[in-house]
């Protein structure tokens, strides 16, 4: 799947990513308001790499929280409706996650490729991901027990892995062809290949697994009407965070902002732990209380979507 | 690649107010462009998005039949933003619309077999579309008998009154329409729609049963289908939840494992009962 491996010494990074902004728009973890957070930079000097977790997941480079679908003019008897015109520029999303990149496979089975939503797609192919392996995971993370890894290259176009002095740079798809040409990259040696799977294989080692069921989907299926639910549920105050912060989490609302004639339907982030999410015009609402819409949200990311999309 | 987000013109023709309290009226539609009509391929129990630029977009059955090219019909209960709009607007005007979405009836499986049609209230508009589709002179003799029992609260809310009055003319046709409550001048069956179901006692040998309406009238009818001998497998229902997008995207209209939007809206009740606790009536 890699066709091979570069290395990057650390003091050629700055002059990489001050190349990458000269014609692309760059997104990097920053410090901001004492929390790191993803944001499109202007001066590489910002970009922190000694990091957990940014704050939000990279999904609003692909899926933003506001979008306009299209503008119309309404008159009438008639309508005239403008679609906007996609990015101009390729956007890089240099140094998330190895979880946040896997997170951007998940969301292409809902938006991506054939599944027909242009205004994803769109941005998607014109993202360059280039993620940066988790040598210090949080004591809370837990991508290693649902199929990732902390340096894991899935769902990455480059993968960074931090060896001391440099970064040993592997190469996931064949859209970084141009990037790679940059004078940054050396071919990496056996040394570094030999120390970034030390890196890997301790890294994952110190990670604790979830106590999670093999046979997990199968058990939520018959846990329908479980009382357990009402005791994880009690947890919940149902703020819907949780579904703005997920790198998976990909429910939206549509609708108009007008001003007489002239609007424009929009799409906006929307979270299956709000009320009126699933609350029908009659006032009959299907999940009535926070127990509902966690047991839905949980069985939801743990079972049935990724069955569908799969 | 098609942008499935952008709804086309369509123009109202002509409303129609179907209930006497004037809550449900039928919009009859017109394509503005043609391109726009050879599209729209649809078959009964498919469903369409209504925008009324500046409120939004509602999700509506296609009441009409494809056997009626050139038009489009979707009958509308005023009950929030974009309906309460829909109801404010005049023949002339202009509506967007995408689709047809979802699956529809399944017509293949249903060919040379007894239909049995139970709808109640508003929920009738996609058995109507049915109804008209399979009476039409290019298919009647495609299918078995036709039975369609419909219920409504009381005689002024029952729908489509015109078609209702040429159904009874026809010979090919059982039609049995039963109100909750009677009024003065009912001359019709007063009860609901299970116990007229269990009177009606469709035979369910080579028949297929299809059930519309609201939950209540969905939860008394199917035991009353089991017990008349239908199958799991030969009884099909049309679901309704909230829905945005339509494409099975939004993430509102889930059942477990399944959208109703784009799997459904037509289940059979075999598949329902594979589903979760939800899809259990």
């Amino acid at each position: 799947m890699f066709s091979s491996a570069r290395i990057v010494r650390k003091d050629r990074l700055e002059g990489f990513l001050e190349r990458l902004l000269e014609d692309r728009e760059v997104f990097a973890p920053v410090r901001k308001g004492g929390l790191v957070t993803l944001e499109m930079i202007d001066s590489v000097r910002d970009v922190i790499l000694e990091y957990e977790n940014t704050k939000e997941s990279p999904k609003a480079a692909v899926f933003p929280q506001r979008e306009t679908l299209f503008g119309y003019q309404a008159e009438k008897g008639k309508v005239a409706l403008d679609v906007p015109r996609g990015k101009e520029k390729e956007q890089v999303l240099f140094g998330i996650r190895p979880c946040d990149a896997r997170g951007l496979l998940l969301l292409d089975r809902v938006f991506g490729g054939d599944c027909g939503d242009p205004y994803y797609a769109e941005k998607r192919a014109k993202t360059l991901v280039l993620s940066l392996g988790c040598v210090n995971p949080n004591p809370t993370c837990f991508c290693h027990s649902m199929g990732g890894g902390p340096c894991s290259p899935e769902g990455s176009d480059l993968f960074f892995l931090d060896l001391g002095d440099r970064y040993m740079v592997e190469v996931g798809s064949d859209k970084c062809e141009a990037l790679l040409e940059d004078e940054a990259f050396e071919d990496a040696d056996e040394k570094s290949l030999a120390l970034s799977e030390k890196i890997r294989k301790e890294t994952e080692a110190s990670m604790t697994p979830l106590a999670l069921n093999e046979n997990l989907k199968e058990h939520l299926g018959r846990l329908f009407d479980d009382p357990a639910w009402n005791a994880l549920a009690e947890t919940c105050l149902g703020c819907g965070i949780c579904t703005y912060l997920c790198p998976t989490c990909h429910c939206f609302d549509l609708c108009d902002e007008a001003a007489g004639g002239t609007g424009e339907r929009i799409r906006v982030w929307d979270s299956c732990q709000f009320p009126l999410f699933t609350q029908q015009a009659s006032g009959f609402n299907p999940r009535p209380t926070v127990k509902e819409r966690f047991h839905g949200a949980s069985s939801n990311v743990l079972s049935t979507w990724i069955s569908v999309k799969s | 690649m098609k942008n499935p987000y952008v709804p086309f013109p369509m123009r109202i023709e002509d409303i129609i107010v179907e209930t006497e309290d004037e809550n449900v009226k039928t919009f009859d539609v017109s394509f503005v462009g043609k391109e726009d009509e050879e599209q729209f391929v649809y078959t009964p129990g498919q469903f369409a998005e209504i925008s009324v630029f500046g409120k939004g977009e509602a999700p509506f059955g296609m009441a009409s039949t494809p056997t009626h090219p050139g038009r489009l019909e979707f009958s509308v209960s005023k009950i929030g933003l974009v309906t309460g709009a829909l109801h404010q607007m005049e023949s002339g005007d202009v509506v967007g619309v995408r689709g047809p979405m979802g699956n529809g009836y399944p017509l293949e499986t249903f060919k040379g077999k007894n239909l049995i049609l139970i709808g109640g209230g508003f929920g009738f508009s996609t058995l109507r579309s049915l109804t008209n589709f399979i009476l039409h002179d290019s298919n009647r003799g495609a299918y078995g008998n036709l039975t369609v029992i419909y219920g409504a609260r009381k005689p002024g809310l029952l729908l489509y009154k015109k078609d209702l009055g040429a159904w009874q003319q026809r010979g090919d046709l059982q039609l049995h329409l039963t109100v909750d409550k009677g009024e003065n001048g009912w001359q019709g069956h007063v009860g609901f729609v299970p116990d007229v179901t269990r009177s009606v006692g469709p035979n369910p040998k080579d028949a297929y049963a299809v059930v519309c309406g609201p939950p209540a009238m969905i939860h008394f009818s199917l035991p009353v289908l089991k017990e008349l001998g239908f199958q799991d497998e030969k009884i099909f229902l049309s679901l309704e939840m909230r829905m945005k997008c339509g494409i099975g995207k939004c993430g509102r209209c889930n059942v477990g494992s399944k959208y109703i939007c784009s799997d459904g809206p037509v289940f059979s009740q075999a598949e329902l009962t594979q589903l979760t606790g939800e899809a259990h009536f």
